[in-house]
């Protein structure tokens, strides 16, 4: 396998964690509530899932409890920004402390086993093609995302529930006033955004890469926060992104597989610097990040 | 019946002194649920967390050591954070000041001029500047969201720390482990309380505690600075800007963490080592809200967390558990904390079913 065909195949599915944790906050963002601590939901799903894979062998298992552990660990969150209408900055780091330190504490028995991945499928007829046809070679998460992004994208822009996660983050007392639940839809929404960043350390700690170590998120819960901003809250946008940063991250690994004279320090490092890059590129269109930008985002809501 | 909030009519200043402790306590309860849950004597960690840090000199003088860096950063923070900039990469701000501040030892390990230790500190200083400048710039010439940046920021210092340890600063002689050389006599803080390894630094921390209290009360600059991070469209009629307050907010706060960073490796380190990059910058956002980002308060939080942290890792240690399951404390805190600080401005009032809540 050649070095194009490394990074095409693998691109997808380093994009996945990623993708799964920005497609979850974009619709918290959507409704109005930034939630910081995604790098400590999504460190939690990678612990509560590897632990559950290696106990009971089971995929669907570890991906269910993953889910679930991020779910309850953001209704934290949500009863102190919600409930207590607190600043969210402020509580979404305090959630990501308290995932970090949760997760190291559940995992330390598990660190350094092993488990097995999840098998590589192929598209019929499509992955036969010639030049890009390892892209259409993943495991079925990796499917089972694309389409979520696509329903994501069909609910949020051609579904009334969209219309109504949409009216509460961009006029909550408008919502209110023809008679929304501003706060249990917000709620719903961080509901739904920790579930994803569950699933989304699920997938790195038992598929991306078979393995449990304190850590091991290594900022992608970040990078899936600064997508969203990149993508100005639009879907197509954040799945673009993700798939650049996946293949940005499989570009690092292809040049130390490749011997690139550089430090793995420096390679290492680039992910974070396009991060600064782009976030400088989009966000200095003033004009638009002001028509784009959700006009309540973080500001909590009372009646 | 129902529980509901109503708004205060003015802040309630008990509740203001309350909160800090009630989230204390809560925090502890919690932690005693926890060891319960895991199968380890609550009493004993409670003994742990709560006693052993007051019960001896040395770890009372631990807990002096641990507060200096925390108040120290803090103190920097809060600045920005009253302006609504959120600086949340002390930790890389740190990181780079103590790179700055190393580069004078590692070159000249035989040194002894006495110009050693203040010339560290002032490239510590302006290490932790530059890094948090990056983050001032971007955002004021491009728009770029500082809580992103900053973060991005401390990654990427956190890769510079292990290329410098892995490679062209690492100990000759050191056995082939990531750290540098030991610094001489000349680069290292003087101990404060002999037979401790508490150092000027928590002076340098106090003082700084006293330069916020009188930036804040200060009438003009504190102000100015406060509502051009709050209301940016305000202070541009009133003639200062946004623009400023940014820069202001994240030039002190990397300065205070690039000091920090410095005294830690001419403080207990007395090298450049890995574990230069323990948390203090991220605690130390902890600090600043559970002070109430009020100067005087931080000074009492600094130390409750250092105190916390040195219990926390002695009961962490004896249950036999992760010592960075320690976050969990300290997520917990602020959780709980920004929880509490709603009593401030909020009342809660029971409603039974039959009548409606009195505004």
């Amino acid at each position: 396998m050649n070095g194009f065909d490394f990074i095409l195949a693998g691109t997808l599915a380093a994009a996945t964690p990623m993708l799964l944790a920005a497609l979850g906050e974009l619709v918290v963002e959507r409704s109005g509530v930034l939630n910081l601590g995604l790098e400590g939901l999504m460190a939690v799903g990678a612990a509560l899932a590897f632990i559950t894979v290696y106990s009971y062998d089971s995929h669907a298992m570890g991906f269910a409890v993953a889910a679930f552990g991020g779910a309850a660990l953001s209704m934290v969150f949500a009863a102190v920004v919600l409930g207590f209408a607190a600043n969210q900055v402020a509580a979404g780091l305090a959630i990501g402390v308290l995932g970090l330190g949760l997760s190291s504490l559940i995992g330390k028995k598990f660190e350094s086993l092993t488990i097995t991945g999840l098998p590589k499928l192929s598209l019929p007829l499509l992955s036969d093609l010639p030049f890009v046809g390892p892209l259409f070679t993943q495991d079925i998460v990796v499917w089972l995302t694309a389409l979520l992004a696509v329903a994501i994208w069909g609910v949020l822009n051609h579904s009334k529930l969209g219309l109504i996660i949409r009216a509460v983050g961009e006029n909550p007392h408008a919502a209110r006033a023809i008679g929304f639940p501003v706060l249990r839809v917000r709620c719903a929404a961080i509901g739904f955004g920790g579930a994803m960043a569950g699933v989304a350390g699920a997938y790195a700690a038992t598929v991306y890469t078979p393995l449990w170590a304190d850590g091991m998120i290594a900022g992608r819960g970040w990078i899936a926060l600064a997508l969203v901003v990149f993508g100005t809250w639009q879907t197509g946008r954040v799945v673009f992104g993700a798939l650049l940063f996946g293949a940005l991250s499989l570009g690092e690994l292809a040049a130390q597989a490749a011997g690139i004279g550089l430090p793995s320090q420096v390679l290492a490092s680039i992910p974070y610097a396009v991060t600064i890059l782009m976030l400088a590129v989009i966000s200095s269109n003033r004009r638009r990040m002001r028509l784009n930008t959700i006009a309540s985002l973080g500001q909590p809501f009372e009646r | 019946m129902k529980l509901t909030m109503i708004r205060r009519d003015r802040a309630s200043r008990a509740a203001m002194f309350a909160a800090p402790f009630i989230a204390l306590a809560l925090t502890i309860l919690s932690s005693l649920v926890l060891f319960a849950v895991l199968g380890k004597a609550p009493g004993q960690a409670l003994y742990s967390l709560l006693l052993e840090p007051f019960l001896s000199w040395y770890a009372f003088s631990e807990v002096l050591l641990k507060t200096a860096p925390l108040l120290l950063i803090a103190q920097g923070l809060a600045i920005g954070f009253r302006a609504n900039v959120f600086n949340i990469g002390a930790e890389g701000q740190l990181v780079i000041g103590a790179i700055a501040a190393s580069a004078l030892p590692v070159w000249y390990p035989q040194g002894d001029v006495p110009l050693m230790l203040p010339a560290m500190m002032v490239m510590g200083a302006l290490g932790g500047m530059v890094w948090a400048g990056l983050a001032a710039g971007l955002r004021t010439r491009f728009n770029a969201n500082e809580i992103l940046v900053t973060l991005m920021l401390t990654l990427i210092a956190t890769q510079v720390l292990n290329y410098l340890l892995l490679g062209p600063w690492k100990d000759p002689m050191g056995f082939n482990f990531p750290q540098s050389v030991m610094f001489p006599d000349a680069a290292l803080l003087p101990i404060l309380l002999p037979g401790t390894r508490v150092n000027v630094s928590i002076l340098i921390a106090l003082l700084a505690s006293v330069l916020a209290y009188v930036l804040m009360r200060h009438r003009f600059s504190g102000f100015q600075l406060l509502v051009g991070g709050l209301a940016p469209r305000a202070a541009s009629y009133a003639g200062f800007s946004e623009r400023r307050a940014i820069w202001i907010s994240l030039l002190l706060g990397g300065l205070a963490a690039g000091l920090a960073g410095a005294a830690e490796v001419a403080g207990p380190l007395g090298q450049l080592q890995r574990s230069v990059t323990s948390g203090y910058g991220y605690s130390a956002i902890i600090v600043a809200y559970l002070g109430g980002l009020n100067p005087l308060g931080i000074v009492v939080s600094a130390f409750l967390m250092s105190a916390l942290a040195i219990g926390g890792d002695n009961a962490m240690v004896s249950a036999d558990l992760p010592v960075a399951a320690v976050f969990v404390f300290q997520g917990l805190l602020l959780v709980y904390y920004l929880a509490a600080l709603t009593l401030i401005r909020h009342r809660i009032q029971v409603i039974r079913p039959d009548e409606k809540a009195i505004p």
